[in-house]
Formats: C-alpha cells, sequence, structure tokens
C-alpha cells in the first residue's frame, strides 16, 4: 500500500496491541506472555508488510497470526504435560482464520476482562496505573515514566513485578463474580481517574498540566463506557473527567500561573467537551439508583459549566451535592470541599466552623489546600493577619511552584 | 491530540453508499468510537446547505452553493483524539480503503489563541 502505512508502523503496534494482547490472554491465560506473543507477531509483520503490502485490516492480521501461534504453543505445552482437556476447550475458543469481525464482540470482553485484571485490587496502585498505561493505553515504560516523573527503570520493575503478582495470585482471566463486581469495578474506575487527575493537576514539577495522561484516561474511559454501557458510574466518570477537561484552556494563565475557578474566562471553557459531559452524565442519571461518587462530582462539575458567570454559580444545589457525597464518601477532601460550597452558598462564618473541625485530620496536615481554604475564608471574614498566616502556611505545603508562587501573592495581598 | 479530518470526494463518487459499505463503515464507525478515539464525526449529502464567505480589505464576499463546478465536495469529517500523527494516519487508511475513492485533509487542532 502507501509508503506513509510503511511508516507508521509503530502506530499500527499501539492501536492494536490492546485487542491483541486481550485477546492472547485468554488463550494462554498469562498477562506476560500475552503480551510477548503479541510482539511476536508483530515482528512476523515488520519482515512481511513490506514484503508483501500491509493487510487491509492490520489488526485482523495481526490477530490470527498470533492467535495460531498461541494455540501451537498452548498445544505443545499441553501435549508435554498432557493437559489435553485443557487444551481442547482453549483451542475450540480461539476463532479461526479471518473471522476477525465476527468475534468482534469476543474481543470486546477480552478488553473489558483485561481492564479487571491489571486493575484488580491486590496490586498497589501505582502498579495498577503502570499496568493499564502499559497495556491498555499501548505506552512505553520510557513514556509513562516521563508522564509520572520517575526514573524509567523504576515503572519497567513496576510493571514486571505486577505481572508477576497476577500470575502468582494466579487471577483469573474473567470478569468478576457479581459478588466482586462493585469494588473491582471502583478499582478499574480509580485507575483511570487517577491517570487522569496525574495530567490535570501535576502533583510534581513546574508543569500543572501534562494533557497527554488527560487524554489518555479520557480514551480508556471512553473504551469502558462502551464495554460496559449500562453501568452508571463509568458514565459518571466519563462525565467528570471531560466537564473537569473542558476548562483546561482556562486554568492555566499566559505565563503558567494556575486560574482558579472564579477568575476563569468562561468562554475559554471548551464546549464541546462540557456538551459530551452533560450527555454522559444524563446517561448516568437515566440508569438510576443511588448517584455515586463520580456520578455526583460529574453533577457538582456541571453546577459550573451550566453558570454563565461565577456568580450565577448554584451554591446551594452544589452545597448538597457535597452533602450526598459527604454520605458516600466522608473523606476529609470532600469535607473541606463541603465547607467551601457551604461558604459559597450560605458565608464565610457557617464554613469556618466547617474547615476548624477539620484542622486535626491527620491525612490534612500536609495538605495546601487546608489552610489555602481557610486563608481565603478569613480574608473574606476581613480577619487578615490570620488569613496571611495561613496562606504562608500553605505556600510552604505546596508541591508545585506555581501554586506556591499563588498563595505567596495572596500572603501578600493580606497587608493592604 | 486533536486532528480533524475532512472527507471529500469527486462528485461522480456521491451519491448513496452500497450496503456493503454501510456496513463496513458502520462498524468501523463502533469500532473507532470503541477505542475512544473518535470524538465526533458527521457526513453530508451534495444537497445539504453550501455557501463560500469570505473577507478582503475590509469587503464581505458570498458565494452560495451548491458548487456544481468543484472537483472535489466535501462528504463528511471526524474529529479525532489520538495520541500522534501516525496513528491518525493508520486510522485514516483503513477509513479511505472502505470509501475506495475519495480524499482525507488531515489537520491538527488545538486551543484558540483567542
Amino acid at each position: 500500500m502507501t509508503p506513509e502505512t510503511d511508516l507508521a508502523l509503530d502506530a499500527v503496534w499501539r492501536i492494536e496491541a490492546p485487542k491483541l494482547i486481550a485477546g492472547l490472554t485468554r488463550i494462554v491465560r498469562d498477562i506476560g506472555r500475552a503480551e510477548e506473543l503479541a510482539q511476536d507477531a508483530f515482528v512476523a509483520a515488520l519482515t512481511q508488510w513490506p514484503r508483501e503490502g500491509v493487510p487491509r485490516n492490520p489488526g485482523a492480521w495481526l490477530m490470527t497470526t498470533a492467535k495460531r501461534r498461541a494455540i501451537d504453543l498452548v498445544r505443545r505445552e499441553a501435549s508435554r504435560e498432557r493437559k489435553t482437556e485443557e487444551l481442547g476447550r482453549d483451542v475450540a475458543d480461539a476463532p479461526a482464520g479471518d473471522g476477525f469481525d465476527a468475534v468482534d464482540a469476543e474481543i470486546g470482553d477480552d478488553l473489558l476482562r483485561m481492564m479487571f485484571v491489571v486493575c484488580h485490587p491486590i496490586l498497589p496502585a501505582e502498579a495498577r496505573v503502570a499496568l493499564t498505561l502499559r497495556l491498555l493505553g499501548s505506552l512505553t515504560a520510557g513514556e509513562i515514566a516521563r508522564a509520572f516523573l520517575v526514573p524509567e527503570p523504576t515503572i519497567a520493575q513496576r510493571i514486571v513485578r505486577a505481572k508477576r503478582t497476577l500470575a502468582e495470585a494466579r487471577v483469573p482471566f474473567e470478569l468478576p463474580p457479581v459478588a466482586e463486581r462493585a469494588p473491582r469495578l471502583r478499582s478499574v474506575l480509580e485507575s483511570i481517574y487517577l491517570i487522569f487527575n496525574e495530567g490535570y493537576a501535576a502533583t510534581a514539577g513546574e508543569d500543572v498540566l501534562r494533557p497527554e495522561l488527560v487524554e489518555d484516561a479520557m480514551r480508556l474511559g471512553r473504551v469502558l463506557a462502551g464495554l460496559m454501557p449500562e453501568e452508571p458510574e463509568v458514565h459518571g466518570l466519563v462525565a467528570l473527567m471531560e466537564i473537569q477537561a473542558s476548562r483546561m484552556g482556562a486554568r492555566v494563565g499566559p505565563s503558567g500561573e494556575p486560574i482558579l475557578l472564579n477568575d476563569q474566562d468562561r468562554g475559554r471553557w471548551n464546549h464541546l467537551l462540557i456538551r459530551r459531559g452533560l450527555a454522559a452524565l444524563e446517561r448516568a442519571e437515566r440508569l438510576g439508583g443511588t448517584l455515586g461518587t463520580y456520578t455526583l462530582q460529574a453533577a457538582i462539575g456541571a453546577c459550573h459549566a451550566r453558570a454563565g458567570t461565577f456568580a450565577q454559580t448554584d451554591w446551594g444545589r452544589i452545597a448538597a451535592l457535597y452533602d450526598a457525597l459527604a454520605q458516600l464518601a466522608p473523606t476529609p477532601v470532600v469535607r473541606l470541599n463541603r465547607a467551601v460550597a457551604i461558604g459559597m452558598a450560605y458565608g464565610p462564618q457557617e464554613a469556618l466552623e466547617l474547615v476548624d473541625a477539620l484542622r486535626d485530620e491527620p491525612t490534612l496536615r500536609a495538605y495546601h489546600l487546608l489552610p489555602s481554604v481557610r486563608g481565603d475564608l478569613l480574608f473574606k471574614l476581613d480577619r487578615r493577619t490570620e488569613a496571611r498566616v495561613e496562606f504562608e502556611r500553605a505556600a510552604s505545603l505546596a508541591h508545585n511552584a506555581r501554586d506556591q508562587k499563588y498563595l505567596l501573592e495572596r500572603a501578600a495581598a493580606c497587608r493592604f | 491530540m486533536k486532528i480533524i479530518s475532512i472527507f471529500t470526494i469527486p462528485p461522480a463518487n456521491a451519491g448513496a453508499p452500497g450496503q456493503d459499505e454501510i456496513e463496513r463503515m458502520g462498524a468501523y464507525i463502533t469500532e473507532l468510537r470503541g477505542r475512544g478515539v473518535l470524538i465526533d464525526t458527521g457526513g453530508r449529502d451534495n444537497d445539504m446547505f453550501e455557501k463560500i464567505m469570505s473577507r478582503r480589505d475590509g469587503k464581505t464576499t458570498a458565494t452560495d452553493g451548491p458548487f456544481t463546478e468543484a472537483k472535489e465536495i466535501v462528504g463528511g469529517y471526524a474529529l479525532m483524539d489520538v495520541r500522534d500523527v501516525d496513528e491518525a494516519t493508520v486510522l485514516t487508511e483503513r477509513f479511505l480503503d472502505i470509501i475506495g475513492t475519495g480524499t482525507c485533509h488531515l489537520h491538527e487542532v488545538g486551543p484558540t489563541p483567542f
């Protein structure tokens, strides 16, 4: 075919690898071996395609080639170990020839199984995130390392260890049974949202945003929503990410400084993403049941998205949504955000009492937003000396150089 | 990165697609949505509204379509969210294979400076 395609073989790999690895894992029952088999098929393509031309459906070619090898491998091992019974099942499972399109639903199931396996709660969150980006996002260890600002060997090791943990625990390649379904899904959603947040609220370094990770997470969310259209919280997470991402263009000023919600130019919000987010939120709400934590957070984001100006924000509704969220997830951070909303809806004094109740919370001891919020409330109450102390404290706790600068500016403003 | 693909076809190839093409393209669009890369897509028939407006030397000129003499007509567009240009190339190649004859103009788009 065209020379362009010959140059884009890496892209073919990135596009096709998740499905390939998922489909192969069903046959060989081990994600690490499945990945190797997928790579072997790709190497075969690298030698064959330039000679014979790129097939019309490169994914189908790779899948057929790789499955043939996987079945050979299972067959050889089975005859060695005489596990003929198992062999019968696996070979019957494998689609023959180029029946790629016919088994698309099955490939979707494999992909979903793989999502559940790589996000298994036995893995620590950082391992889940690395494995998800590696196997479902087709990122190299180097790319993941750069995105998370950690050395490449750390990520490579994390991935190897995670695969070993899954193999040793014999985590079955199947959808979780009904009893485990809710916590397992939570683990998948949490992993995707961690990726999103790492890009959206960069925890370290000079950059406030790392948009590639945001986009990776949103793609994964959309894939999951396609695979589990009946799960409200999946749509809730997609809605939350779309709505948050819609503000990316307005969150950072010309010299890279963070711009808080009330100062953002709403004309710079991405209204395509807002519309998509509101549509996903509607799907989540329509599916019924008690709204989950992601859906509630998306609903809060939607209140901001619907408000034409900061002054038009429906803080009463936001406070009510935070009440519901604090019921489901009474974490200190949620309680802090609830206090902010109540402050906006009912005045800073009431909010200050709620914030003060959080001051001894051990998990918030090093969290810069607690003194930052407290400083803001004190400032509004015209208790400026106390406000300045809080902003300075917040600045000393902030990890991000730009947040630090912003907080010191607010501290300085308390002197006037 | 976001890439918009504007798809044009020679007028002779306009008209309703065959059953085979409808099925293959339908499956492909579903696949792209499933991969999370297709943000939005739309098609157009040749009898849909078309107009060219331009501004030069402080003066706006407008030309109403349809532009029957055009060599290529716009058949549709796709807005993709891909990791890099190569992914867009590979995905577009498969689109063109299903369409048979036509041209895709791929443009990276980002936030506006305004």
